[in-house]
């Protein structure tokens, strides 16, 4: 691996093959959640204005904050992001997290996940850059063979 | 379905050569990549063209410039599908041959 600053505004795509509803449900449901974000239960009511959090998988510990920014279901959910499970991370602001969802042909889904606002934020973009695509690939898993990758 | 694009995509030097432009910094545009390049414009969009269609590259509109993103999730997908399969039979055969060179030692 490379030395290089991780990057302020990251991109992660992929298609999966479901409708939007069903990666919609894969995003914001803990049920979900637990299979492919390391083990995290995603709570949100995705709501503007509602807290986003991730939790750990007996829900003892939060990883993650955030709040709900914007949400058109089951097209754009955006949210805060700080990551609390490393106290370099959780000292650092807020960044933003968007989840896009697009359908792309009869039961494909476009999914393109945005970490932006991470310019203040080095170690946060560090840590997220080693894990997106890790989690991306497991939700595409997840919706289309119901299993994970495993941890 | 899409492995054969991502394959193609990386089985060129220029290509690889414009994702490791986009790993050390992410985010730019035509002009910028084109200008690291001994490469004409038309040549430099032909490529990311293609890495574009195998999801490699992601272009994303910003105020009026399109900047172009790495995404790393196909070579995630290759490396689940293609590099984690083999190389863990490899490093379960080794074992196999510690335990079995160990019992009949």
């Amino acid at each position: 691996m490379s030395t290089m600053t991780a990057q302020a505004t990251q991109v992660y795509s992929v298609f999966i093959r479901a409708t939007p509803e069903q990666v919609w449900d894969a995003i914001t449901k803990p049920e979900f959640t637990q299979k492919y974000f390391y083990g995290s239960a995603v709570e949100t009511t995705a709501e503007p204005g509602t807290p986003w959090r991730g939790w750990s998988a007996d829900r003892t510990q939060q990883l993650v904050d955030g709040e709900v920014l914007e949400s058109d279901p089951p097209r754009l959910l955006r949210h805060t992001w700080r990551a609390l499970y490393d106290l370099e991370t959780a000292s650092e602001p807020y960044s933003r997290v968007s989840w896009e969802l697009e359908q792309a042909g009869e039961g494909v889904t476009k999914l393109t996940v945005v970490h932006d606002e991470l310019e203040h934020s080095p170690k946060t973009a560090e840590s997220v850059a080693g894990g997106w695509p890790y989690v991306v690939s497991g939700l595409k898993s997840v919706v289309e063979t119901g299993e994970g990758l495993g941890v | 379905m899409d492995d054969d694009r991502v394959f193609k995509a990386l089985a060129d030097g220029t290509r690889r050569h414009l994702l490791d432009r986009l790993f050390e910094r992410d985010g730019r545009t035509l002009t910028e990549l084109e200008s690291e390049l001994d490469m004409t414009r038309f040549g430099v969009m032909k490529h990311l063209r293609v890495l574009e269609d195998a999801g490699l590259v992601v272009a994303r509109r910003q105020g009026r410039e399109k900047l172009h993103f790495l995404n790393p999730v196909p070579i995630r997908l290759i490396h689940d599908r293609w590099i984690d399969k083999y190389t863990e039979r490899r490093v379960s055969a080794l074992a196999d041959l510690k335990t079995e060179l160990e019992e009949t030692a």
